[in-house]
């Protein structure tokens, strides 16, 4: 063991002998570096002064080896790393392709979007107990669940996140908050334990869990297997964890509970985590079965977007309005997936990365929103545009970008979703994606209306400014929405890319088993 | 032998189910802690069992001879072991903070986060 | 539990459960045993010293906070991750080094450092959540 040359035994077999290249260590890095710049962040948390520093900076390192990651797949293709230098089916593998890369570079500008607002946001007893190490947790947990190339990984990663989602929303400790913790907690327990029944079965019909070989062994064995009630077992768990129409409970329990940037970091990130795992099961493990499963999704999300929107319309709450607002675009990426296709998953993926970008900004608006108006309560609140005009012309780019007005980044997503509805026949579904996104507009425009462009009832004005922290991570997100919704054809190829290699994953084969040559 | 397995874990899972549909929170943890159990079992009958050989390879050999119990369920279960018994200690910490906090450990009374008699929206300007 | 017995006897109990779980964990690499069960095994030693004693002898025996502990342990554990970039071989590749120290050849690896993190991380974590829950007010 200690000598490998010295034993009898060909190592070829079980091990990679080849030297591993510089660039595939990017599939592991944003994963490493999260953990270890966590840990050291821990050791500090006593410096509370330094933290938001040392946390921003380390981000900003993730969004550099993210994008560094992007680069590398988008010129060559998915890239393979296994653990330990065990072979494939035996070693964990961490395998990226172009929908990880998209989601894990996604997830780490609203990652550090977060860490900037945070530093105005959370104060030194919530910098002492410890919230930039649970932010890099996180990103731990989110970044390894979009990289990882194996399912019991992947399973292992959601409890990652999980956890660190569990130490973000008690901070602060109030009544409400763990009340809505009770109900995250026990709910979100429940899914994963779902996923991980699914996992357990899955071993037992495969006799392996590297996605990659479960996509080539279900191929092989469809016939001889049930991996019909495999699928629908994904479905549910999945489902549950991105928040779908019948189990969705959980969300509008919790999500307005924490401080606003942890519910900002939650609706950009936890339900689009359930919806990239839901997309890599049904299009690109069990194809398939899939497809047997899409009327139910279809029906889900058909149901998930109407909810969601007809909920938003009956808050009085913003933030509770906002978590409406995210069920109902979960609602959307299940329409496409259930469309499937290029153009649906394509508009899917596309969507996801627009709502994690568009709803961590609405929570953030929301935070400040607050703050000017002294309430997050629609009935009271008002006179926002007087206060703060700049404010506020951002907050309305969001709420347009939401509601897939034509210039933001909300609308190509839900073009590509309704025309590939359409082209398959599926008018309803088309029906229900402009259904909603009208109702999401009405629901939006109440709060411009009253929350923003209504004079403002109160005599007590605070007359607080929006801080630089919060103002600079909105004004990053808001431009991203309009970049993409200005100038889509880039994103749009690769996300046609990304679709394509989901449903025909031989390149991510390839990537994993390069000498097998299937 | 797989068959009573079979068998056991459904016990578990009833079990597991009937608890959790309970309403007072100490019953729904002790749910969620049979379900973590059933899903570990799960996980080992997956992998098929075995008589009990370690899968420990001898020292001065290159390789088990004989048939041995299959290692990765085990590992996969001793890391379901730690989370879920992580998240048990977690659970039951804020299942006894909300008892303090609310008052209740009836999940029907907690009404704090989404009050029951909420102020409708605003119809008008 | 507060004993006049038992309060004499817990500091031996623990400075001897502590010396078992170092050997534990330098003994799993070929055998049973390892960083996880290890650190189990010093965790509820210095849990039995807190219930003799109580928590604040504990914080002071242990000089850092628990949490800081475990940040050291997953430090170590990344880094022991992260040579294997230097060797180039894949990330977590068991790397050993034969240093002889007296005379004597000692193996060192990267998974005896990896297994040292996992030893800290679960005394960290387990000894904080052990002395949150001995607080009768958390």
């Amino acid at each position: 063991m200690a000598t490998p040359a010295a034993s009898a035994i060909d190592l070829s077999k079980a091990l990679v002998l080849a030297p591993a290249p510089l660039d595939s260590w990017l599939v592991v890095l944003p994963v490493a570096w999260c953990l270890l710049a966590g840990a050291v962040l821990l050791m500090l948390r006593k410096k509370v002064a330094a933290q938001p520093f040392l946390a921003v900076a380390a981000l900003l390192v993730l969004v550099v080896l993210d994008a560094l990651l992007l680069w590398t797949v988008a010129t060559g293709g998915p890239v393979t790393m296994v653990m330990g230098r065990w072979l494939p089916p035996f070693g964990i593998a961490f395998t990226v392709d172009l929908t990880g890369a998209l989601f894990a570079l996604t997830s780490s500008l609203i990652a550090l979007a977060g860490g900037l607002y945070a530093a105005g946001d959370i104060g030194a007893s919530g910098r002492r107990y410890g919230f930039y190490p649970f932010l890099l947790l996180l990103m731990a947990g989110v970044s390894g669940t979009f990289l990882t190339g194996d399912i019991f990984n992947l399973y292992v990663w959601f409890e990652v996140l999980l956890i660190a989602s569990f130490g973000l929303l008690v901070l602060g400790s109030e009544p409400r908050q763990i009340d809505g913790a009770v109900k995250y907690a026990f709910l979100n327990l429940v899914a994963t334990t779902l996923f991980l029944i699914a996992v357990g079965y899955l071993y037992g019909l495969f006799g392996t869990l590297n996605m990659a070989d479960i996509a080539v062994k279900a191929a092989e064995r469809r016939a001889e297997l049930p991996l019909m009630v495999l699928a629908t077992l994904f479905v549910l768990a999945f489902g549950m964890k991105a928040a779908a129409f019948p189990v969705n409970f959980w969300l509008p329990a919790s999500y307005h509970t924490p401080r606003i940037v942890v519910a900002a970091l939650f609706a950009g990130l936890l339900t689009k985590v359930g919806v990239y795992s839901l997309v890599r099961v049904m299009v690109m493990l069990f194809p398939v079965e899939g497809e047997a499963l899409s009327f139910v999704v279809a029906a889900v999300a058909t149901a998930t977007m109407i909810y969601g929107a007809l909920a938003a319309i009956g808050q009085s709450d913003i933030r509770r309005l906002l978590g409406y607002l995210v069920i109902s675009g979960i609602g959307v990426m299940l329409a496409g997936v259930a469309v499937g296709g290029p153009g649906g998953v394509g508009g899917a993926l596309f969507y996801a990365l627009h709502s994690m970008v568009v709803m961590t900004a609405l929570y953030m608006a929301a935070g400040v929103a607050g703050r000017l108006a002294g309430t997050f309560d629609l009935n009271a609140a008002g006179g926002l545009y007087g206060k703060a005009a700049y404010f506020s012309a951002l907050s309305l780019v969001l709420f347009l970008a939401v509601a897939g007005m034509p210039p933001f980044s909300g609308f190509w997503p839900k073009v590509m979703v309704a025309k590939a509805a359409i082209d398959i026949g599926a008018w309803w579904l088309a029906a229900a994606v402009l259904g909603s996104g009208f109702l999401t507009t009405i629901a939006v425009g109440r709060v411009w209306t009253l929350a923003y462009w209504r004079p403002s009832a109160r005599s007590t004005v605070i007359d607080a400014a929006p801080g630089a922290s919060a103002l600079v991570p909105l004004s990053l997100l808001a431009a991203v929405s309009v970049l993409v919704g200005l100038f889509p054809d880039l994103l749009l190829t690769q996300i046609q890319a990304a679709a394509a290699l989901l449903s025909e994953p031989s390149a991510y084969v390839n990537s994993v088993f390069p000498e097998a040559g299937r | 032998m797989e068959a009573l397995f079979s068998i056991l874990i459904g016990v578990f899972f009833a079990a597991a189910v009937y608890l959790m549909l309970s309403k007072f929170l100490v019953r729904i943890l002790l749910g969620v802690a049979i379900f973590g159990n059933a899903v570990n079992l799960l996980l080992f009958t997956a992998g098929r069992l075995v008589p009990e050989v370690p899968p420990i390879i001898a020292a001065g050999l290159d390789r088990q001879l004989a048939v041995t119990a299959n290692p990765l369920p085990q590992a996969l279960i001793l890391t379901a072991i730690v989370i879920s018994f992580s998240f048990f200690a977690f659970l039951l910490v804020l299942s006894y903070r909300a008892f303090q906090d609310l008052k209740t450990d009836n999940v029907n009374e907690m009404r704090v986060a989404e009050p029951a008699a909420e102020a409708a929206p605003p119809t008008g300007y | 539990m507060n004993t006049v017995i038992f309060r004499t006897l817990a500091p031996f109990l623990t400075a001897l459960m502590l010396l078992f779980s170092l050997f534990v964990l330098l003994r799993g690499h070929n055998e049973p045993g390892g960083g996880f069960i290890g650190g189990l095994i010093a965790a509820s030693a210095l849990a039995i010293y807190g219930i003799a004693r109580g928590i604040r002898p504990v914080r002071h025996a242990l000089w850092f906070h628990p949490m800081t502990i475990a940040a050291t342990g997953l430090f170590l554990a990344c880094l022991a991750g992260l040579v294997s970039m230097v060797a180039a071989v894949p990330f977590m590749t068991g790397l050993w080094i034969y240093p002889s120290l007296f005379g004597v050849e000692i193996p060192l690896s990267t998974v005896m450092l990896f297994d040292f993190g996992v030893y800290l991380v679960v005394v960290g974590a387990i000894t904080s959540i052990a002395l949150a829950l001995e607080r009768e007010d958390f």
